[in-house]
């Protein structure tokens, strides 16, 4: 029967239910998690034996850049990230390449291999979510949704201005449900505004041009209204002058401001069981912390400022943040931050893209590499790994590389690796530049991850984090049949044999999707439906009137008309929409 | 030695993705086995003999495989592909990536060889007695890293691109070549005996280009240095008296590069 499995004496790792590496069976009924299988389900039942192996809930990206107009970019301007990386298709899947950017197709495949099976798009441009749908729609093997780019939409920072927050409100919702998108992402809130006229802003209390909005107006506006919404994730925060010497202090002065906002998720959703609170309390997301935590005054004293950060993380309970690791090798930069990526094109020369979304936000997209011989890059890789290290509840963070921009996600099992082993994080010492050593404090820190934290930052906190918990990363009853069962026997593991642990997690043993064998030790055996997550939120109606006929009278500043601004649910694979309530 | 003997004998109406045929692939196989390798041509793969007849067998090792193709095979790509050792002998011209990626042993094509020849080649050598086209030892579209090592000697002319993001080896020009010649190098020597057309050494931050002829149209961002007589690089000679120029200045990352003019042909500059 399609959707049933019995997984036999694995060792279970899933933390929203504090099971930490007990051997157990666990059992799956039409594509669901379920306390046991009737007699009659266990006849021609497909069984799997697990024993001496790690079984999780299937692996949930809260933040990557996979589909979309700058990853779609980043593919055309880099033809050679494809010419060596290709794989061939078969009788199941598709032909694809591209290793920082992969194709679609391939990317779904990759995630599929390494036990992931959601993944949520990091940006998606308001104008840009048809083609970011049409690119999910055809990324195989995972759940997805995507974060609308909101943080210097025109609109918005006009209603902020005016203080019109019923309307701001109801904006928010109708662009949500326009674009089938899923939460809220903030991208150097009034900073690319200002990057239109070749500007930024330097610091949170600085109005940007024209719209005399300042960042900390819009934080505070876009967390308070995420709440008075109900929308299941938190704020996505990418924090303002990014990837610059010293920069650490803006982005924990910008955690400060949505300290008193207090979560409210509503979504209209059954619950799996756990015994841990599946719930965010969390009123804001700071993503990619190490591209936020730079410390010095400039490229000569730069040094770590990631203990800045993590400090004020692990003392208070709003903040919840992904590491954004660089694992070193290629990797293609992008991001709705505009002038921060034109600073890597100076500070480079690479070839470089720009792009401006009209009334929206913008983006860039640069060629990067990280490398072990840079002193800049050697620091950025032992931040990565303190922002996941330095906070001391492994429920305020998540494991990300920012993919593509710190690495492609498929060094992930490299990031597991150093954060399990110090003799692996010792001996990259040993290869890289001694900044990494002198202007951070990593080599000092001696804690090694355990499976049940591994499981909690790349599946558990991440699915918990964005809302998704109802259902993913976690494996009590009646969550999704998502699984991965890794080559690694908790019994015998040892980290100081590193190599092992990549190996563990480069190739999950079984991939499982929805009760569903999907792929077995690096090979796809199955292309199974794929879910598409949006916020469906309700707001008043004739609130709503009321701001259309604002957003009409607006629309002459765009090229394209009004009827063609929303993306249908045609564009999406098996759409489903999540009932929010907003706060009447 | 072990010789391999390959004589074209057609069905090249579609171009023929030869990236087997290589010492490395080849030492070590029979007769047979080398006609039963399969060839890429469009969508579908064909047997070795579908094209070439084959005579003689692979050595104990790509260092004692040489290969011998009698004949022109200006539709059959990427012979000596990524080859690490041992030889190829072309009697006739090449397709294009002849000797592409390649890190050791020797390559001559007596005749013309198309484009991308030695493209990001590591060592070795490339002998090419006739002429060739775009891409001579350059990186592959959109990548800045080019070749590393060893030596491409081209005894006719080349066109666009030569060399471009080279970091290491030599590229010796007997005749011409047209634009962007050294684009983006950023070490290694690149010798022209003859004339380039515009755009020599833009966006260079290092390594070296001789240019023997006449430059129609000098690169801006360049700064004379002062003058030489006859260079000298390992074995290759340039005689007579060089304009010595660094650059290029038109990048942010300010160039080490140092070209070398003839004084003689460019007497405008």
């Amino acid at each position: 029967m399609p959707g049933t499995i019995a997984i036999r004496n694995g060792y279970v790792y899933d933390p929203l239910n504090e099971i930490n590496g007990e051997s157990m069976d666990i059992f799956i009924k039409d594509g669901k998690v379920v306390t046991e299988l009737s007699g009659a389900d266990m006849k021609d039942v497909k069984e799997i034996d697990a024993k001496g192996k790690t079984v999780m809930p299937g692996g949930v990206d809260s933040h990557s850049h996979v589909a979309g107009a700058k990853v779609n970019t980043g593919r055309m301007m880099r033809p050679e990230d494809h010419y060596k990386h290709y794989q061939k298709r078969t009788p199941l899947t598709h032909s694809g390449c591209g290793y920082t950017v992969p194709s679609v197709y391939l990317g779904g495949y990759e995630y599929s291999k390494m036990g992931y099976t959601t993944v949520f798009e990091a940006a998606v441009p308001p104008m840009e979510a048809r083609h970011t749908h049409e690119e999910m729609r055809s990324t195989p093997m995972i759940d997805m949704g995507g974060y609308l780019v909101l943080g210097n939409n025109w609109f918005l920072m006009r209603y902020f201005k005016e203080g019109d927050i019923e309307k701001a409100a109801a904006y928010i919702s109708w662009m949500m449900r326009t674009h089938k998108t899923y939460g809220i992402k903030c991208v150097n809130p009034a900073g690319v505004e200002n990057w239109g006229w070749g500007e930024n802003v330097g610091a949170l209390d600085q109005a940007n041009i024209h719209f005399e909005v300042t960042p900390e107006d819009i934080i505070k506006s876009l967390a308070e209204m995420n709440e008075k919404l109900g929308i299941p994730m938190p704020l996505h925060l990418h924090a303002n002058n990014l990837g610059h010497p010293g920069c650490w202090e803006i982005t924990r002065d910008s955690l400060k401001i949505p300290k008193k906002v207090k979560a409210k998720p509503n979504a209209d959703v059954e619950w799996a069981e756990t015994k841990k609170n599946a719930k965010r309390h969390e009123s804001v997301y700071l993503t990619h912390c190490q591209f936020n935590a730079f410390g010095g005054t400039s490229w000569r004293d730069f040094e770590s400022g990631v203990k800045g950060i993590t400090d004020y993380v692990n003392s208070s309970d709003h903040v919840i943040m992904d590491s954004g690791c660089v694992p070193f090798g290629d990797a293609t930069v992008m991001t709705g931050d505009g002038p921060a990526i034109h600073d890597l094109y100076v500070l480079t020369g690479h070839k470089w893209s720009n792009t401006d979304v009209e009334c929206e936000c913008g983006s860039g997209v640069l060629p990067f590499e990280y490398l072990k011989s840079n002193p800049v890059h050697s620091v950025q890789w032992a931040m990565g790994l303190e922002s996941l290290l330095y906070v001391k509840d492994a429920w305020k963070s998540i494991m990300t590389t920012d993919s593509p921009n710190g690495g492609p996600f498929t060094k992930y099992p490299e990031i597991i690796a150093w954060l399990m082993s110090n003799k692996a994080r010792q001996d990259t010492f040993d290869e890289c530049h001694k900044w990494a050593g002198d202007r951070s404090d990593l080599a000092a820190e001696t804690r090694e991850m355990s499976l049940n934290e591994i499981a909690m930052v790349t599946r558990a906190n991440p699915a918990r984090a964005i809302g998704m918990a109802y259902r993913k990363g976690t494996l009590g009853v009646g969550a999704d049949g998502d699984v991965a069962i890794y080559n690694i026997d908790p019994g015998k593991l040892e980290v100081n044999d590193y190599e092992s642990i990549v190996r563990g997690f480069e190739n999950a043993a079984y991939t499982i999707k929805a009760g569903e064998v999907v792929s077995r030790m690096g090979e796809i055996v199955a292309v199974p439906e794929k879910n598409t997550f949006y916020s469906d939120i309700a707001v008043d109606a004739d609130e709503e009137k009321r701001m259309l006929d604002d957003v009409k009278k607006w629309f002459k500043y765009y090229t394209l008309g009004f009827n063609n601004y929303p993306t249908p649910e045609k564009y999406l694979a098996n759409p489903t929409p999540i009932q929010v309530n907003a706060e009447k | 030695m072990a010789e391999v003997i390959l004589k074209p004998t057609g069905n090249f109406n579609l171009t023929v993705e030869a990236e087997v045929v290589t010492p490395d692939n080849l030492a070590g196989k029979s007769t047979k086995e080398i006609e039963e390798l399969l060839l890429w041509q469009g969508p579908t793969e064909y047997p070795l003999s579908d094209f070439f007849s084959v005579s003689g067998s692979g050595g104990s090792s790509a260092e004692d495989t040489t290969v011998i193709v009698e004949g022109d095979i200006p539709r059959v790509k990427r012979i000596g592909q990524e080859m690490s050792a041992g030889k190829v002998i072309i009697k006739g011209s090449a397709g294009m990536h002849v000797g592409s990626g390649m890190s050791g042993g020797e390559i001559i094509v007596e005749g013309d060889a198309d484009s991308w020849a030695g493209m990001e080649m590591k060592g070795g050598s490339l002998h090419i007695k006739g002429s060739t086209k775009d891409h001579l030892g350059c990186s592959y579209r959109g990548s800045w890293r080019g070749m590393t090592g060893g030596r491409i000697v081209v005894n006719g002319d080349a066109v666009n691109q030569v060399g471009g993001g080279m970091s290491g080896g030599e590229i010796v020009i007997g005749g011409n070549v047209e634009n962007f010649c050294g684009i983006r190098i950023n070490g290694g020597l690149i010798v022209i005996k003859g004339n380039a057309f515009r755009t020599v050494g833009a966006e260079m931050t290092g390594g070296t280009i001789v240019i023997g002829g006449c430059i129609e149209w000098f690169t801006p961002g360049f700064e004379m240095t002062g003058v030489e007589t006859d260079l000298k690089f390992n074995n290759i000679e340039c005689p007579g008296e060089y304009k010595k120029f660094a650059g290029d200045y038109a990048i942010p990352q300010k160039g080490k590069g140092v070209m070398y003019i003839s004084c003689e042909r460019n007497e405008c500059l």
